[in-house]
């Protein structure tokens, strides 16, 4: 039984959270839905745990769908690359099931509860999946069944505000178009290399060099990603999809997806054309992918400046972060692409974290929480302002939380291969996003004008969720050996295919 | 310059749908004529996979007894069979929230959804002031 699982642990990632979700829509009883939707991922956590067991000595496992061998059939490789997004994934998963009772319950008709449990396990079924596949074809199928339920999870938030429908129609629109450009990409490349499996492609894509099809291909594939990514100017659909959302969904899709977006991103520019030298020797990454991540940086951390919905603000923030990362891929050094990882990890930590307590300071009044009406909320809510002052912190980068070891080894990977510049830039995008942290903090705790005294107490159901996401931001700021180990390892093993 | 045209004009029809479909998407208002153009765009990217799959004079796949018989490859029609799926669901979505946008806002052009936004942030700014 056990050596079983342990042979199928690739696709038992991706089945349980599936098969989890037929069940669960067909319940009745909301809150047994809920335990099962935490059960799944529970069980999908254990799985992870396992298989991290497992790659930490074979480094590489091959797994054959239906045993049958690639390039023909479907493969599912985890290696020390993917087991980084697959964790944080399956981590975040659980703690958001963990969170989410409450605010379904509220936030949704009681008819519809079990049916968005299940639309919730089919999104973390499809990340997961995205994550596993080493198929170019079978990834745009992931890449759909995770945006598809996302979306109508986000349209679900239009029981509190109908501009949900709305954010969740523009998200489905250019979730679809990006999806659509990345499948014209991956015809080209099977047009020309006739495969689909990802290290065969890698295999075959140098031999041909300066094809116009492969260039194409790549330009096609990168964008369709980088619309799902939200990477700056492609990033509309992100704000209004994160903010409109159900409470929950926020917290999951911040947190998990458009990191997996990003590591597919990684994916397809280091794994499957990091062979071909004719598309290296463009420096593409450099030149396109490093100014794009400096006016993220930016027009994201001035958009939240401007915000007074403090959802929105979060989701802003969030493009900022997202150029952070991408910064560090477009270095396309080791150093560069491990502190991508790190920021990855960490940024899932923190937005998570910001997440789930600015949504249970509006737990009781379901109204937006505007910067303006939070005024001395924190005071009447303490534990959860303190988690919230934490990822904010956090966030900005102060010493003793995740965001300054990512900040760090950023940093330390601009300065070595750009020079002062860019550590600059990046030193005067932080201090500008202190002021909305600022702005956030202040308007919390030290305005006291708050002339509705509306019922607030606290959420004693969410300590767990919350309180663990905040002790990990702490925990990794002191003792970050095991993220920055794991980044690296999978920075270099990803580097060492480029020629 | 005629066989660049006429000799390879499959594609020539996928560039034009493609295009036809983008430009619907990104330049109409109203929210079904987008679904509509998104279809469109997605039909013209199975038409670019099932061009490559044909080979010219090819049967259809099927094991015969003639090992010479010249076939067209199965893989992209196989795939577009999945995409077909995918893009069945992704219009069932968009017309389901077109018709709950409809509901809400008794409109489905997008001007029209921006403004009655607009109008109820007003509202609610000036009852926030009272």
């Amino acid at each position: 039984m056990m050596s079983f699982i342990i042979k199928n642990l690739p696709i038992l990632i991706v089945i349980t959270p599936l098969m989890f979700s037929l069940i669960v829509a067909v319940l009745n009883n909301n809150r047994l839905a809920w335990a099962l939707s935490t059960f799944a991922t529970f069980l999908t956590m254990i799985f992870t745990i396992l298989l991290c067991f497992e790659v930490s000595y074979k480094s590489n496992i091959s797994y054959y769908l239906g045993n049958w061998p690639p390039p023909l059939g479907i493969e599912y490789v985890i290696d020390t690359i993917s087991i980084i997004p697959i964790m944080i994934v399956s981590v975040i998963g659980l703690i958001a099931t963990l969170f989410a009772h409450n605010f379904f319950t509220l936030e949704i008709d009681e008819k519809l509860v079990s049916k968005t449990y299940s639309l919730w396990l089919l999104t973390i079924a499809g990340l997961i999946g995205l994550i596993t596949t080493a198929d170019a074809f079978n990834l745009f199928v992931f890449l759909e069944i995770s945006s598809l339920s996302a979306v109508a999870l986000v349209a679900l938030g239009s029981k509190v505000d109908r501009k949900a429908l709305v954010a969740g129609y523009n998200y489905l629109i250019l979730g679809a178009v990006g999806a659509t450009f990345y499948v014209i990409g991956v015809g080209l490349l099977y047009g020309v290399t006739g495969t689909l499996n990802m290290g065969d492609l890698a295999q075959k894509i140098p031999a041909l060099g300066l094809n116009k099809s492969v260039i194409v291909a790549f330009a096609f594939m990168m964008l369709g990603i980088m619309v799902k990514a939200a990477v700056f100017p492609l990033h509309i659909w992100l704000p209004n999809a994160y903010a409109y959302a159900p409470s929950p969904v926020s917290v999951l899709l911040a947190a998990t997806a458009t990191k997996v977006s990003i590591y597919i991103l990684v994916r397809i520019s280091y794994t499957i054309f990091g062979s071909s030298y004719e598309i290296y020797s463009f420096e593409s990454l450099r030149y396109i992918l490093l100014y794009l991540a400096i006016l993220a940086m930016f027009a994201g951390t001035i958009m939240a400046i401007f915000e007074k919905d403090v959802k929105k603000l979060l989701a802003h923030s969030s493009i900022a972060q997202i150029g952070y990362i991408i910064l560090g891929i477009s270095l396309a050094t080791s150093s560069g692409i491990a502190s991508s990882f790190i920021h990855l990890i960490n940024h899932a930590l923190i937005k998570a974290g910001l997440f789930m307590s600015v949504v249970a300071m509006g737990y009781y009044t379901l109204k937006r929480i505007d910067v303006n009406t939070i005024a001395g909320i924190g005071r009447r809510l303490p534990i959860t302002f303190f988690a919230f002052v934490i990822c904010a912190l956090s966030l900005a980068g102060l010493p003793l939380t995740v965001g300054f070891i990512s900040k760090l080894y950023l940093i330390k990977a601009a300065y070595m291969s750009e020079g002062i510049w860019l550590p600059f830039l990046i030193l005067v995008s932080s201090a500008l996003s202190l002021i909305y942290i600022w702005k956030l903090i202040e308007g919390l705790w030290y305005n006291q004008k708050n002339s509705k005294p509306e019922k607030i107490k606290e959420l004693p159901e969410i300590y767990i969720p919350l309180l663990f996401i905040t002790f990990l931001n702490i925990y990794f700021g002191i003792d970050a050996g095991l993220i920055i180990d794991n980044s690296f390892i999978a920075s270099d093993a990803l580097i060492s295919g480029i020629k | 310059m005629i066989d660049q045209i006429f000799g390879v004009w499959n594609y020539w029809i996928v560039f034009i749908l493609m295009m036809i479909g983008l430009y619907i998407v990104i330049s109409k208002k109203s929210l079904l004529k987008k679904i509509v153009g998104l279809a469109i765009f997605q039909t013209s990217v199975f038409l670019l996979y099932i061009t490559f799959g044909k080979i010219a004079g090819g049967t259809a796949p099927i094991l015969t007894d003639n090992v010479n018989e010249i076939y067209s490859n199965p893989l992209p029609h196989v795939l577009i069979l999945t995409a077909i799926v995918v893009g069945v669901a992704t219009t069932a979505l968009g017309l389901a929230l077109t018709v709950r946008i409809n509901k809400a806002y008794g409109t489905i052009n997008e001007d029209e959804i921006s403004a009655s936004d607009l109008v109820e942030y007003h509202e609610k700014y000036l009852e926030d002031k009272n």
